[in-house]
């Protein structure tokens, strides 16, 4: 005999990192009621490392979320029920299912770092926001330290309890910097003379400016750029868009053509790991970690916020962080570590009308990939014209780290992705 | 008051009218005294009166602070007490002590000095009515805390005892006192050690507003000294002479023997506790008896009736009187306030690193 | 240089300043027939007779306030008090009074006198006599507390202690009474009271102690240092007045600190000490201060009981190495 109504099983938190203590649910992927089978993903939960996917185990329907999205409950927590009918109901408060318990130590801060909304954040309240950012953890001398060597703090990742930023991680960001060649300082320019018969005057500029003008100079001084350029049939893809959508319609969730060719880029990076490099103080490093920047232009200039782990995002989760670090950015509320550890980064100004252009590569990663407008155009197919969506893609790349043929091959790689995009998802 | 004298020796104790060295045991008669002598026991008495009186008043015109006990009522045991002492002898007190202050020989400037708080005061403005302190007339300090001084005369008789002098320390001390430990421990050493010091309790039947009677199983407290074997005596406080002679035989019978001695000094206490102290716990007929045994009206009229003093020469006195209290309360109230800047002068005798000298609001690290 | 026991560096001492001033003299319980219930005063009674050696009654609010009167007379008592606990009974004495009355007075006599006396726990004596509260007379102003942890030290701050004009609590302990160190020979060195000592150079933590915990914490450094953790320690040696620029300097140098105290923790000596720390030492605090300090109960009697309660070696690199963890370090 099965299938009785009484018949329910827990789902707990599960343990998916090793230094994971808690967890955030980052969505629900299967809704009270819905069949469930052994491999279906349940629900996304975000660990202390990345977002991951977590798969029933066992047949039945879902009859209850006990934790909402966006909530932080530590491993072993129940988090939801599977019955074996759609109508059964969970046991309220049985004797085993602990409540969701609030984790044993610095529960509000860390909830409130994890706890993403679950719409997109309304920009009319910027204080609450505000209010709400946690304070970077660092020991006084860590932030003593950080002003005599002139480090922005809350750029460095700290290695303490809790993540607390401690003397040790300033004297290596400290090294490191030491390490890396200074930039070229220009010489200090005369007395500025704005009457210059070009009716000049000076625009206030601020400090980010000033770090994106630098970097930029030294991007370009430094490195050796060489450019790749391909152009991709991209009807596939806008098909592939549709049905998306489609398909996550109920959710409300969007995904973008930007979005599929940033998952696209990670997929693709994974079997490329040349590529997902840098060249760094006559070292080249590898990174084992694919984390993808999205280029955004702001007031203040541009900024590049970090899909960390892009690769073992899920389609629907980087659309939607996608447009949470736009929105972030542009109102200047991206947290330091969302702008940090970036591996690979995406320019894409074909919103703008733009059909191909050369972007400048974003130190230390090795390559940056422009990407312009998608556009109707006649083009020959099987000895016929017809009329296809293109997009040009350029990819610039660094050459002391990446070859111009590994280039190539990266760039072939992610064509053929894009243009048969179900290979995005496999 | 009955004489329940006892045999002599270790543990006896006696009541007695008081007594002269040349007439044991027989009350002292005014007729066999000195006028000046008297005259200036009179003063003496007359001045510790007026004195606590414009003690009493600056304490309400808030010129002195803090708890404020008056001797109103004492004077004749201060003035026999203090004409006992050689100027050599020590003196340790209670908290009721500016009558004491100014027996011993302190001027009362200086004495009113320190009840108004300025550097001019006895102890310079750091001890107030409770802590007067005088090194020159071996007045070795009123001592707040009931008892406290007790462990610390035995000691300066330890000290006395220690070099071979032959100083006599006084300790004098309220009847509650006698209830406490450091009596207890103090008469025991003071004895085992054989130490010179006469421990003189100021018996004026209540603690604050608690009676001998409600606090001690013993009330007659000269008795008490014979748990140690300290002989004790009991004598009364309103008659200066009778104080005097009993105090006078126990000084030095204490520098002689080398033994210490109990004197027990029934008294009056003509007010409250303190100035703050309505005394309302006090029947009628006990105020009365309080003022039937104002010290300083009985002696006066003794004088008056013997022909010592006349009215002429009683009102002298009391202008003479009368002017030095007046002078006291004006060098008091002329006297500068201790400077600030002395704040830190007294912590330590010998100067030690890092000692804190921090203002309430300094921070403990400066940079 | 000799090596002798911290109980023989005492009573060397004590001999000698007795024999150096006539107005020296000892008091308290069972010194002189008894030899004391330490045996810190053996032989003197012999040596130097009643009058100078002296036995009180039990009753130490007497005979602690017998000794503040006569220091007011100039005399140089050193009392002995048979444990800290006992002091309790005469602490009026010794607050209200000896503490006092310099000030309260106007600096017109000071009180120069010593109480000499154990704290400690560890010899299952139970709730009433294994306590650590010399707290209490370190808070108080007029008071000079010393609390030194080897015999070199016993001997060159007891003299500083005799020879000092203001009342001095000297803190010994029951744990110590018979460690061994070097003393050097003919020693007449006078410690200067309110200065703590750096008795061990470090670089990556500072421990710091006071009488029993200094001793431990030196063992537990040298300990450390096969581990490759180079702690330094301050010894605080007075713990009124306290020395705090010393332990401030040295945290700076490491940037971060573990206390170790024989007390309670709840506002014990190392709370002064941490609050010290922050105060004078916030930008350089790469952790935050740790505390290592007896169990907050009554004393237990039963021996696993007592040795659960009672801060360790153990319980010192327990501490340490959490704290370099947490500035980053790879230990234990």
């Amino acid at each position: 005999m099965k299938g009785k109504n009484t018949t329910m099983t827990e789902i707990h938190m599960p343990r998916l990192s090793d230094t994971m203590e808690e967890g955030v649910i980052s969505s629900w992927q299967k809704q009270v009621g819905d069949k469930v089978s052994p491999g279906d993903v349940l629900v996304e939960i975000e660990t202390d490392k990345a977002v991951m996917e977590y798969e029933a185990y066992e047949e039945g329907f879902l009859v209850k979320q006990s934790v909402k999205e966006g909530d932080t409950v530590p491993i072993g927590a129940v988090i939801g029920v599977l019955g074996a009918s759609p109508d059964a109901a969970p046991e309220e408060s049985g004797g085993a299912a602990p409540a969701p318990a609030e984790p044993a130590e610095a529960p509000a801060a860390e909830a409130a770092e994890a706890a993403e909304p679950a719409e997109a954040p309304a920009p009319a309240e910027p204080a609450t926001a505000e209010a709400g950012a946690p304070r970077t953890r660092t020991s006084p001398l860590a932030r003593r330290l950080a002003k005599e060597y002139g480090l922005d703090i809350d750029q460095i990742e700290g290695s303490g309890p809790k993540g607390r930023v401690v003397r040790a991680d300033i004297e290596a960001a400290a090294k490191q910097r030491e390490t890396r060649p200074a930039a070229a300082q220009p010489a200090p320019a005369a007395q500025p003379a704005f009457d210059d018969g070009r009716d000049s005057e000076e625009v206030a500029i601020n400090n980010v400016r000033k770090v994106i003008a630098r970097r930029l100079v030294q991007s370009k001084q430094e490195v050796p750029h060489f450019y790749l350029r391909r152009t991709i049939d991209a009807e596939a893809l806008k098909a592939f868009r549709v049905q998306v959508n489609e398909q996550l319609a109920s959710t409300g969730g969007k995904v973008s053509v930007n979005d599929l060719i940033v998952k696209a880029v990670a997929t693709v990076l994974r079997r490329h790991p040349a590529v997902n490099s840098s060249w760094v103080d006559d070292k080249l490093l590898r990174h084992n970690r694919i984390n993808v920047g999205i280029a955004v232009a702001v007031d203040t200039g541009l900024v590049v916020p970090v899909l960390h782990d892009t690769d073992k995002t899920p389609l629907s989760e980087i659309a939607r962080r996608s447009r949470e670090l736009a929105g972030k950015a542009r109102d200047g509320k991206l947290k330091p570590q969302e702008m940090s550890g970036g591996t690979f980064s995406v320019s894409n100004l074909g919103m703008l009308g733009v059909d191909s252009f050369a972007a400048v590569i974003n130190p230390p990663e090795a390559a940056i990939l422009a990407v312009g407008a998608m556009r109707q155009v006649p083009v020959v197919r099987d000895g016929e014209i017809v009329a296809r969506h293109t997009i040009a893609l350029e990819l610039s790349v660094d050459h002391r780290a990446i070859d111009g043929a590994v280039g190539a091959e990266f760039l072939k790689d992610l064509a053929e992705v894009l243009e048969e995009p179900m290979r995005i998802i496999l | 008051m009955a004489d329940t004298a006892k045999p002599k020796g270790g543990g006896t104790a006696r009541s007695t009218g008081g007594r002269r060295r040349s007439r044991k045991d027989a009350a002292p008669s005014i007729a066999d005294e000195q006028p000046k002598t008297l005259l200036e026991y009179y003063r003496q008495m007359l001045l510790i009166r007026r004195f606590e009186e414009r003690t009493a008043q600056a304490y309400t015109q808030a010129r002195i602070g803090g708890y404020c006990h008056l001797n109103l009522g004492e004077e004749a045991t201060i003035v026999g007490l203090m004409t006992a002492l050689q100027e050599r002898d020590y003196l340790f007190t209670n908290y009721r002590e500016h009558g004491y202050a100014i027996g011993k020989g302190i001027h009362p400037r200086r004495v009113m000095a320190e009840l108004y708080g300025r550097s001019t005061g006895v102890s310079k403005g750091w001890g107030g009515s409770m802590h007067m302190f005088d090194t020159e007339t071996r007045m070795l300090g009123g001592y707040g805390i009931v008892g406290g001084q007790l462990p610390l005369a035995t000691g300066a008789a330890l000290a006395v005892s220690y070099r071979g002098g032959d100083e006599v320390v006084m300790c004098q001390m309220g009847d509650g006192t006698t209830n406490i430990g450091a009596w207890h421990e103090s008469l025991n050493i003071a004895s085992l050690w054989n130490l010179p010091v006469v421990f003189v309790v100021i018996n004026n039947y209540t603690g604050m507003g608690t009676t001998v009677e409600k606090s001690s199983a013993e009330p007659e407290l000269y008795k008490r000294g014979s748990a140690f074997r300290i002989e004790g005596v009991r004598v009364d406080g309103q008659d200066v002479l009778a104080v005097r002679d009993a105090a006078t035989d126990l000084v030095e019978r204490a520098r002689s023997e080398q033994r210490p001695f109990l004197l027990e000094a029934m008294s009056h206490r003509m007010k409250g506790h303190s100035v703050v102290d309505p005394a309302k716990y006090r029947t009628p007929e006990q105020v009365e008896e309080a003022k039937a045994n104002d010290p300083v009206a009985s002696f006066e009229s003794q004088l008056l009736e013997a022909g010592v003093l006349t009215e002429e020469l009683k009102q002298e006195i009391a202008d003479s009187v009368r002017d030095e209290v007046t002078d006291a309360a004006d060098f008091a109230e002329n006297s500068p306030h201790p400077d600030v800047a002395t704040l830190f002068d007294y912590t330590y005798a010998t100067p030690v690193a890092n000692e804190s000298r921090r203002m309430p609001a300094d921070p403990v690290f400066a940079d | 240089m000799s090596v002798i026991t911290y109980r023989q560096a005492l009573r060397d001492t004590l001999r000698a300043e007795m024999h150096r001033d006539e107005n020296v003299f000892l008091l308290g319980e069972e010194i002189g027939v008894f030899e004391g219930s330490y045996k810190i005063t053996e032989g003197l009674l012999k040596e130097f007779g009643e009058r100078r050696v002296r036995d009180t009654p039990i009753a130490e609010e007497g005979f602690v306030g017998a000794a503040v009167g006569a220091a007011m007379l100039g005399l140089r008592p050193v009392v002995e008090l048979m444990t800290i606990n006992f002091s309790l009974i005469a602490i009026d004495q010794i607050i209200n009074h000896a503490a006092k009355i310099y000030g309260m007075f106007g600096g017109q006599t000071s009180v120069p006198m010593v109480i000499r006396t154990p704290g400690g726990g560890g010899q299952q004596l139970g709730a009433t006599h294994s306590q650590n509260i010399e707290l209490f007379y370190s808070f108080i102003p007029g008071l000079k507390v010393l609390a030194p942890s080897t015999p070199a030290e016993a001997a060159s701050m007891l003299r500083a202690a005799i020879r000092d004009d203001d009342p001095v609590l000297f803190l010994e302990n029951l744990g110590l009474y018979n460690t061994k160190g070097e003393v050097p020979d003919g020693d007449d060195t006078v410690a200067e009271i309110g200065r703590a000592a750096v008795t061990r150079e470090g670089t990556d933590i500072t421990l710091i102690g006071y009488s029993r915990m200094a001793m431990v914490a030196s063992q537990v450094a040298e300990k450390l240092a096969e581990e490759g953790i180079s702690v330094e320690v301050v010894d605080l040696r007075s713990l009124r007045p306290l020395d705090r620029e010393t332990i401030v300097e040295s945290v700076r140098k490491t940037g971060c600190a573990v206390v170790a105290e024989d007390d309670w923790l709840t506002y014990g000596i190392g709370a002064e000490i941490a609050a010290s720390i922050q105060e004078g030492a916030f930008d350089w605090l790469d952790a935050p201060v740790r505390r290592v300090a007896m169990a907050e109960v009554p004393m237990p009697y039963a021996k696993p009981l007592e040795t659960a309660a009672l801060p360790s070696p153990e319980s010192l690199i327990t501490a340490v190495h959490e704290t370099l963890r947490a500035v980053g370090r790879r230990v234990g």
